[in-house]
């Protein structure tokens, strides 16, 4: 089958070897850095407003060794993933042993789904204000924000997750005398875990994205206090190289669950 | 890497429309929504205006924000316009980024999965520009644009141009490959292909992206007006914020949220409308 499709592709648009796509991929890379540079030294664009990469490049160097915005960028960027950890690790907390009761007690389906959909469509950026209003512009408040991204996807992976166990393993754990929470421990969590990891993922990337949003607005350190910083004294490259530590830092965390997801999926046997 | 990267996405969103809504009984459903509803309402009013145990500085009570909804509706309204002026500037940009976004994302995601030559092309890029949130463009984009509306529409194209990108992308890929061939064995040019095989067969993912950049379009643009603003809801969001005013803060979420809906639904609607075989 594998084999099949791809000769239906490659037949697509004729057969290009593997070597002519490396060829391809370096053209593409250069090409973009090629156009970022060529127009950052065409002068078309003042320097202030489009450094080249070789400005970013100087300036994360900079601001490793000498504090911009209060902090060094490595203080800003822990600040920032602090904050992260605590609100994802809280709303897995939360989020995945709700789902997965919600599978199973029906009731409590029934009450939470209701509640739940009323407020899904609020953008989690969306609570900023009554964020900062409840528990400040310290810790508190970007937590809540980083939760309320991260919170949804924990919750609907572990449903779906629970919700899909086959019948005949929850009437096998029933008829041998399981009660509510061990058929939840021992059937629902083991069975439904590839989904959970697989919401986990999502999760962290939401929630990653919320806590840039919660700096931008409301706190004072964190890689993007720093960007808003760059901002306001118009220093463009400080705004990219903040830009490129957001983005490594969302790479790493997406590479680390998925690998996670991978080591999961493998030992549960591929059940999608 | 890519693909199951997308897939997740899909179950994801996909399951949004389905599982969630079906799967249980739905009379029983809006028994027991109603049944949370009033004492959870009742419960807001008591604490908030008859005993006061939530102080007003905290969360409004009902009347509060009545008065809020009120004051934003008439004259000069709050923020620099009536809600209706507000939520028509917010909802106007989305759609023009959104609409901008998708044009060339799926036309894109649907020529790198047609040509390997297209994808080994354009996907180094896409893929060091991926990871940076579209929210984090929001400074740079104020720098560049200033506070206007060319600002939000660059950040909005962001946002939904990534998902549409990679959903088409994907859709193309996932298309079975026979088809394909029982389309050229009878004679179907290229131009056939796409139109009449691969487009509709990629549709469903497309949609499912499609979803997925609404969703983040309207997120990042309340973000962006937000950060900075002269109109729109996230602006109204600010400005309440600063004035320390929850009932107003309230009301502009309550519109944050029927507006994410409203938009939700009516691209559900679209889809029914252009892949009616799948339901």
């Amino acid at each position: 089958m594998a084999q099949l499709a791809a000769r239906g592709r490659a037949r697509l648009a004729g057969a290009p070897s593997a070597r002519e796509l490396a060829a391809l991929s370096a053209v593409g890379l250069l090409l973009f850095f090629g156009a970022w540079y060529g127009v950052a030294a065409s002068g078309w664009v003042p320097t202030r407003f489009l450094p080249g990469p070789q400005v970013v490049a100087d300036t994360i160097a900079r601001l490793a060794q000498h504090p911009y915005a209060g902090y060094t960028i490595q203080v800003h960027t822990l600040a920032s993933l602090k904050r992260f950890g605590l609100g994802f690790v809280l709303a897995a907390a939360l989020g995945v042993p709700l789902g997965l009761m919600m599978g199973w007690y029906r009731w409590l389906d029934d009450l939470v789904t209701p509640l739940f959909e009323s407020v899904r469509f609020i953008a989690p950026i969306a609570w900023v204000p009554f964020a900062a209003l409840w528990f400040g512009t310290g810790i508190g408040g970007p937590t809540l924000i980083i939760f309320s991204g991260a919170f949804p996807p924990c919750l609907i992976n572990a449903y779906r997750g629970a919700r899909q166990v086959d019948k005949v393993l929850l009437e096998a754990a029933q008829t041998l005398g399981a009660g509510g929470l061990r058929i939840i421990a021992e059937v629902l969590v083991p069975a439904a875990l590839p989904s959970i990891v697989a919401g986990l993922r999502v999760s962290a990337g939401l929630g990653w994205q919320s806590l840039i949003g919660a700096e931008l607005i409301v706190v004072s350190s964190g890689v993007g206090y720093l960007m808003v910083q760059g901002q306001t004294s118009l220093q463009t490259p400080i705004v990219m190289s903040a830009m490129v530590a957001i983005g490594v830092i969302g790479f790493v965390i997406d590479v680390a669950l998925r690998a996670l997801e991978r080591t999961v999926r493998r030992s549960w046997g591929d059940q999608t | 890497m890519y693909r199951r990267d997308t897939t997740v996405a899909a179950r994801l969103g996909g399951h949004r429309a389905g599982v969630w809504s079906r799967g249980r009984g739905n009379s029983r459903r809006l028994a027991f929504a109603l049944a949370a509803a009033v004492p959870l309402l009742l419960a807001w009013y008591v604490l908030t205006s008859v005993t006061h145990t939530i102080s007003p500085g905290r969360f409004p009570s009902p009347h509060e924000v009545f008065q809020a909804a009120l004051q934003i509706s008439r004259g000069n309204g709050y923020a620099g316009g009536t809600m209706a002026r507000q939520v028509w500037q917010s909802s106007k940009l989305v759609l023009m980024g959104f609409a901008v976004a998708a044009g060339a994302g799926v036309p894109l995601g649907l020529l790198m999965g047609w040509s390997r030559r297209a994808e080994a092309l354009i996907n180094p890029a896409f893929l060091l520009l991926r990871p940076i949130p579209p929210l984090a463009w929001i400074p740079l984009a104020i720098l560049w644009f200033g506070l206007g509306d060319v600002a939000k529409i660059f950040v909005i194209w962001f946002a939904a141009f990534v998902p549409a990108v990679i959903n088409s992308h994907t859709g193309v890929r996932n298309v079975d490959p026979t088809l394909i061939s029982a389309a050229r064995v009878h004679g179907a040019s290229p131009a056939q292909v796409v139109l009449h095989v691969l487009v509709p067969g990629a549709l469903p993912m497309i949609f499912t992206g499609l979803r997925l950049s609404l969703q983040a379009s309207w997120t990042t643009l309340v973000a962006a007006e937000l950060v900075g603003a002269l109109l729109g809801l996230g602006h109204v969001l600010i400005v309440a914020s600063l004035d320390i005013y929850p009932g107003m803060i309230l009301y502009a979420m309550i519109w944050v949220g029927i507006m994410g809906a409203l938009m939700t639904k009516a691209l559900a609607l679209i889809e029914k409308r252009a892949i009616p075989w799948r339901s």
